[in-house]
């Protein structure tokens, strides 16, 4: 067997952009082959987790008051599994960094990435948590958190539509799908980055 | 208005404010605006105003030393300057001598330089994050001068042997954004607060100064998202006013309809978080619900949900859609009995009574001594609604109620917000049926220059006064453009207010405080 195309409900395949991206992780998930049981656990297990992504709230700005919205009534993105969201990192599933990152909250930010438990996502949502947005010019921010942890969604805006962010979920969603949870080819950091104590010269041309 | 400052030499400074501040009654210090004046050296303006008459002046000073620039500190006449001297010394490097507590408020403590000289090398390349975390020192740093004139550093302990600490923040879902409380604790009790801000600091007013004034208006917006029109409306206006743009009726009305939309989708986004953050989910939901209702509405007219991007210099963005005055008319018809629902759902409940009633108390005197503008200010009855006494838009043409409670407590804090709701729809109501005919956009050159001069403006912001200085020297973008931040000296007050309380009170009081990170550290 081989991994599927994955499936959502009501939007067909064909319409979500970027599909290019995901032929690609199929391609290579099914070079070696599938094994059919465990395939089939795979699928099984990626139906779940798909369906409920739990994301850590992490709003620093603006684009945390439509993550706000988007878990209101008017938009609900309960309807998708999506709707329980946790102050813990150990209990989340993914970071939904809603808002600028600045030079003073990026550790931090990567102290609670790597707090996560694998398999874990980072959906970027708005300019500022894309490419600085616009206070790309400025000495304070970091520009795209792309620099300091792996993203697996982008949504532009900024603030991006209620809508827009549902549809970077479901775009998660579709990654999610196409994922070998026992492979042992869930993706793994090629640089790891980790928040170290200060350094023990940090001082030096000081005293 | 036009600042005309009143010079004061750095040596009878001190005496003199306390003059200003004893003798004359201006006791409520608006805003400290650290500046680079070149050559002259670095300097401070202070802008004061009188709680009985409401006059407004503003002092300046100026360090002469450019290497070692220090100057005297008011924290012992002004609470409020406790924060601001801070801000000053992080981005200019001015230390205020006196100051009890002279530590970096926004950057980390590592920071190299002071950016917000002319001379600081901004290049994003040239500044990107340290990997670790902040190596705070847990002492802090008081000035005071020697027998010769000379500063000598006098180290103080932040923290006791004894002391159990909590921090709460930067990444906690109640502090409404990244906040960080160091919260020293006795059992359950709180004993001090020293707050930390800075986590999104964006260096909005370093990047405004190499900008032109149109690109600089994208900023506000962001600044404080649920009061962005405010926010934007203060900036415009100051603009305006220095380069004597007259405005027709019609886009006085438009923009004070529209500043009320804003200020209710911010006092409802208030309910909702606020009930949320002692427990009362149902509040939250409804509250939300009915937000969107009001954000059918501005998004009609200016196609933005959240960030509005309304006004422009000279006037509007477009003119009203059609639909506006029916769709307004229909909102305020559909806003009013919500308002007893809201009342029914949270505001009679036991729980929330014994979380919020003589919970957090701020006496008048300390709210004026801490600049606590907005909501907390009126809380405690002084009477500071920035609409009544410096009017701007045609607020001086409608008869609205400015609300003020005594206590002070959290409860009346959230009281006076939903009063405001009331007066909102009241001031809307008045309003829509008389926008008068006219331009809604003035036109203006394509390149815009400013005179040379001071200006300070301010407006009634969702939480209190948002309020801009702009320096301008002639040039097609700003030399300093400054915030007022609504929140600062509300995060400064915290401690006062919660010094005896429990812990679990901290986060009942922050929700009624209502203040908005982004806001404070622009």
């Amino acid at each position: 067997m081989e991994v599927k195309q994955p499936h959502i409900k009501s939007i067909p395949y064909a319409e979500f952009k970027d599909n290019d991206t995901l032929e690609q992780i199929m391609k290579e998930l099914n070079e070696g082959g599938v094994n059919v049981v465990v395939g089939s656990l795979d699928q099984a297990i990626n139906w779940g987790r798909s369906n409920s992504l739990w994301s850590l709230t992490f709003a620093t700005s603006c684009c945390g008051i439509e993550f706000m919205s988007v878990g209101c009534a008017r938009y609900d993105f309960a309807r998708f599994g999506f709707e329980v969201t946790r102050n813990s990192p150990r209990q989340a599933d993914l970071i939904m960094c809603a808002g600028t990152i600045t030079n003073k909250m990026a550790p931090v930010m990567r102290r609670l990435y790597d707090e996560m438990a694998d398999p874990k996502y980072v959906i970027a949502v708005g300019g500022c948590a894309i490419s600085g947005g616009p206070f790309k010019s400025s000495y304070h921010v970091v520009r795209g958190i792309e620099e300091i942890v792996p993203v697996d969604v982008f949504i532009p805006g900024c603030p991006p539509r209620p809508e827009a962010i549902l549809y970077g979920m479901m775009q998660l969603q579709r990654k999610v799908k196409v994922e070998k949870f026992f492979g042992g080819a869930n993706r793994k950091e090629k640089k790891p980055i980790v928040i170290t104590d200060v350094p023990k010269d940090f001082d030096k041309d000081k005293e | 208005m036009k600042l005309n400052n009143i010079v004061l030499n750095a040596n009878d400074f001190a005496n003199e404010m306390a003059k200003l501040r004893n003798e004359k009654h201006f006791d409520f210090l608006v805003t400290i605006v650290g500046e680079d004046f070149g050559e002259e050296g670095f300097g401070c303006i202070y802008i004061l105003e009188n709680t009985q008459t409401y006059e407004r002046i503003s002092v300046k000073v100026v360090a002469a030393d450019r290497n070692n620039p220090f100057l005297p500190s008011v924290t012992h006449l002004w609470k409020a300057a406790d924060l601001m001297e801070r801000e000053v010394y992080d981005f200019f490097g001015i230390k205020f001598v006196g100051h009890p507590d002279m530590r970096r408020l926004y950057l980390r403590s590592d920071f190299k330089g002071y950016p917000l000289r002319k001379d600081y090398d901004m290049d994003p390349e040239k500044n990107k994050p340290n990997m670790f975390d902040d190596p705070e020192p847990d002492y802090t740093l008081q000035y005071s001068l020697d027998k010769d004139g000379n500063l000598v550093e006098n180290r103080h302990k932040l923290f006791g042997e004894d002391d159990y600490v909590v921090n709460i923040g930067p990444q906690h879902p109640a502090t409404h954004g990244v906040l960080r409380l160091q919260t020293i604790l006795d059992g359950e009790v709180i004993r001090k607060i020293y707050p930390h801000l800075g986590y999104i600091h964006r260096g909005v007013e370093k990047i405004s100064e190499g900008y032109t004034y149109p690109q600089t208006l994208a900023f506000t917006d962001r600044l404080d998202y649920l009061s962005a029109t405010m926010n934007r409306h203060a900036l415009v206006g100051v603009i305006e006013e220095a380069m004597e743009v007259e405005l027709t009726d019609r886009i006085k009305y438009i923009r004070t309809i529209m500043d009320e939309l804003q200020r209710l989708n911010s006092h409802l986004l208030f309910y909702s978080c606020c009930a949320q953050d002692v427990g009362a989910l149902t509040a939250f939901i409804y509250g939300m619900r009915d937000r969107e209702q009001v954000i059918n509405v501005m998004e009609e007219t200016t196609g933005g949900r959240l960030i509005q991007n309304y006004y422009r210099i000279g006037g509007c963005q477009a003119d009203i859609d059609p639909n506006f005055v029916q769709n307004v008319k229909k909102l305020c018809a559909y806003m009013k009995p919500m308002f007893k629902e809201y009342q029914d759902v949270f505001t009679g409940n036991v729980i929330m009574e014994n979380r919020f009633k003589n919970v957090g108390v701020l006496s008048r005197e300390d709210a004026i001594s801490y600049g606590c503008t907005g909501g907390t200010g009126r809380a405690t009855g002084w009477k500071n609604d920035v609409r009544k006494h410096h009017s701007y838009g045609v607020y001086d043409k409608i008869d609205f109620k400015e609300i003020t409670y005594e206590n002070g407590d959290s409860y009346d804090r959230y009281m006076v917000r939903m009063k405001e709701m009331e007066q909102s729809v009241h001031i809307m109501e008045t309003l829509i049926d008389n926008i008068p005919e006219g331009d809604f956009y003035i036109k203006q050159k394509p390149i815009i220059k400013v005179p040379e001069g001071q200006w300070y403006f301010s407006c009634e912001g969702s939480r209190g006064e948002i309020g801009v200085f702009l320096d301008s020297k002639g040039d097609k973008s700003p030399y300093r453009l400054k915030f007022r931040p609504m929140g600062l000296p509300l995060v400064s007050a915290l401690d006062t207010m919660l010094k005896g309380e429990k812990i679990a009170d901290l986060i009942a009081v922050g929700a009624s405080l209502d203040y908005v990170i982004p806001d404070i550290d622009r």
